[in-house]
């Protein structure tokens, strides 16, 4: 893949801005370095990060065959050595196989419930330069960053559509969108719904204390690709280009306080099927480190380009993101698994069915615009979207969908203890 | 059956021996658990009646059926507490179910957190029927601390692999005074027989009959089961069970006076 693609000048930026961008795009050398932790980061001491990039980088997915497939697909209990031949190439023809065993183990760890939650996005300033992202700093985009008042009235909107799970997302910067903003998002928050998650910019476990006592439970960070040498090229400015101190940070939610945390690669960005491998693994070492929390995987992807699959081997279409979902449940059964609305409704509501447990719904990726999403009132002041949804699907659309599907939809498994 | 074959707990009496888990809740399996496998009480997880509106699982479960909340959820003694008392508010009743996970992969439960919560709950007057791990000692404790009940696991929660703990479990019945629940981990209505052959005074399933093909059928094998575990245990089981040969002679013919 050609790195410069995502490379976009505005004609809004100054030109010692547009000196910067092209220096930091073309030359290394001027970037931070990625591994070194920037001021006021915590470090704590996990040893996981070293644990799941070693044994990433030493897993060669072309040495297994479709004999350590079946196997795996009919052990009682897989092993990483089984998991690591379920994201083989040759784990493909047993697609359906997979699915059927996933299926099994989706149902037994969680019945036919699915669950169903709301993105809420408050502000999308940013700080980080991340090439291929909508939300950088770079972007020439609308901006915003809702008041407590909007953030109010866009809570009651979704909260009168019958959802009761919120998941608080902002873009990444603590000067546009500090932590007592955000706390004071999730005070409110708790007014509203049973259940507050965040998906915000990596903080120390202090702030992830202090968040928590406001009402936030949960803490979802992607890492996008596990990769660092791949990473160092995608994140170029920003604390986001630390890539340990975002690896750590589902650790410093926890011991922070939170009840669960969520992790996920942006498959596509790198080696999906490493990057997979990795995203299950980090889970798997936390779990062995802190078995008290719940975890979730969610799997974001880069779509092929149309009429290009066979440019990139490594594009993630359709049937490797079924692939990559079963291998999850596979490996680890007792996992939550989300799938976003990125996702179109056909995939969203085939996957329920098979491994995912949790899917969003009334969904808007833009800032400030939900009333206009729900209801059709247009907000010209409204912040960008960080992306397009393939699923547009109403609260009440997608509650009737999945009960049609045979599925039991929850809005809430959760009290606040 | 003898129609006065029943069981107490808090000072209710029941006489069927089902008690339907919280697990997998559906419509239909409550319908069959009522129905076809005669449940008189059944388990709602507190988190999940903590909803607004549409879902509501307590608008499931018939007036006629002894609720049976329980705290899933709950990490440790405390939060379990809190829980309790939420259903208590919710009207659900003096009954609850302890079950206190600090394992979010097995849901294995913490018998030492367990032993807190039943202390506590007893105390608040709650009717405490605490979900363990089948150890002896715990039992005791838990007994002393006022449980109605002792529910020892027979195999991981869901796992549908029946009786793993069987001696541990039978040790516990025969150890102690009270009814004793055999929870989680049954697979198959033979697992379900085979505990109360061993004088479990009542069964907890779940998964095994959500994940049925056919519901009500499953729950009614489930009845059957049970029934015929429970006959056999007060018929006494005979000499089939015993171990090695019967000796043609006497073993003390040589004794004189």
């Amino acid at each position: 893949m050609a790195q410069n693609q995502f490379f976009v000048d505005s004609g809004k930026l100054s030109s010692a801005a547009l000196e910067h961008k092209h220096l930091i795009e073309n030359d290394p050398s001027a970037r931070a370095s990625h591994m070194e932790y920037m001021e006021g980061m915590e470090k704590i001491s996990s040893g996981i990060m070293d644990k799941v990039l070693s044994e990433v980088k030493a897993f060669d997915y072309n040495q297994y065959n479709a004999a350590d497939v079946e196997r795996a697909i009919n052990s009682e209990n897989c092993t990483i050595e089984g998991f690591k031949a379920l994201l083989s190439p040759a784990a493909m023809p047993f697609l359906e196989n997979m699915a059927k065993r996933a299926k099994t183990e989706t149902s037994k760890h969680f019945g036919n419930t699915v669950y169903m939650f709301t993105p809420l996005y408050i502000a999308n300033f940013c700080e980080n330069y991340c090439i291929y992202c909508g939300f950088n700093c770079y972007n020439d985009i609308n901006r915003k960053k809702l008041d407590m008042q909007e953030i109010e009235h866009e809570m009651k909107v979704i909260a009168d559509s019958g959802i009761e799970e919120i998941l608080i997302l902002t873009g990444e910067s603590r000067g546009m969108s500090g932590i007592e903003y955000i706390g004071e998002a999730c005070k409110l928050a708790r007014q509203y719904f049973r259940n507050v998650g965040l998906e915000i910019y990596p903080v120390n476990t202090d702030e992830y204390k202090y968040l928590h006592e406001c009402g936030a439970d949960y803490v979802t960070v992607f890492q996008e690709t596990y990769e660092p040498d791949k990473y160092e090229t995608l994140h170029l400015m920003g604390h986001k280009r630390v890539f340990p101190y975002r690896f750590e940070a589902q650790e410093r939610a926890i011991m922070g306080g939170m009840r669960g945390v969520g992790l996920s690669a942006l498959l596509g960005l790198s080696d999906f099927r490493k990057d997979a491998f990795a995203t299950a693994l980090h889970a798997y070492y936390l779990q062995r480190k802190y078995p008290h929390i719940e975890y979730s995987l969610s799997c974001p992807r880069l779509r092929p380009i149309i009429n290009n699959d066979k440019i990139n081997p490594l594009d993630v279409h359709e049937k490797q993101l079924c692939q990559v979902l079963c291998a999850y449940r596979i490996f680890l059964p007792y996992i939550g698994i989300t799938v976003s609305s990125r996702e179109q409704k056909h995939f969203r509501d085939g996957i329920v069915k098979i491994a995912a447990t949790k899917v969003s719904a009334g969904v808007s990726t833009g800032i400030g615009d939900h009333e206009s999403k729900y209801e059709g009132w247009e907000d010209e002041s409204a912040g960008d979207e960080q992306f397009e949804i393939s699923d547009a699907r109403s609260f009440d659309e997608m509650y009737g969908d999945m009960s049609s599907e045979g599925l039991q939809p929850v809005l809430n498994d959760y009290v606040y203890v | 059956m003898d129609s006065k074959d029943t069981f107490t707990l808090g000072g209710k009496e029941f006489k069927s021996r089902f008690i339907l888990g919280s697990g997998k809740y559906s419509m239909e399996l409550v319908k069959a658990a009522v129905e076809n496998a005669g449940a008189e009480i059944i388990t709602l997880a507190v988190r999940r009646t903590n909803t607004k509106k549409n879902e509501n699982i307590l608008d499931y479960i018939p007036d006629n059926v002894t609720l049976l909340p329980n705290t899933s959820g709950a990490r440790d003694a405390k939060e379990a507490v809190r829980i309790a008392r939420m259903s208590r508010e919710l009207g659900c009743g003096d009954f609850v179910k302890i079950e206190i996970m600090r394992d979010s992969k097995y849901l294995l439960p913490d018998n030492a957190e367990t032993i807190k919560a039943t202390e506590m709950l007893v105390k608040e007057g709650f009717i405490v029927l605490p979900y363990m791990y089948p150890d002896l000692y715990a039992a005791r404790e838990l007994a002393s601390a006022g449980a109605a009940a002792i529910m020892p696991l027979a195999s991981p929660i869901g796992s549908n692999k029946g009786l793993a703990t069987k001696e541990f479990i039978q040790i516990i019945i025969d150890e102690t005074d009270l009814p004793v629940i055999v929870d989680a981990g049954i697979g198959r209505p033979s697992q379900a027989c085979e505990a109360m052959e061993m004088g479990a005074a009542a069964i907890m399933a779940n998964t095994a009959i959500a994940t049925a093909g056919n519901i009500p059928v499953m729950a009614g094998a489930f009845k059957a089961a049970i029934e015929a575990g429970r006959s056999a245990y007060l018929a006494g089981l005979g000499r089939v069970l015993w171990r090695g040969a019967s000796a043609s002679d006497p073993l003390t013919g040589f004794l004189r006076d």
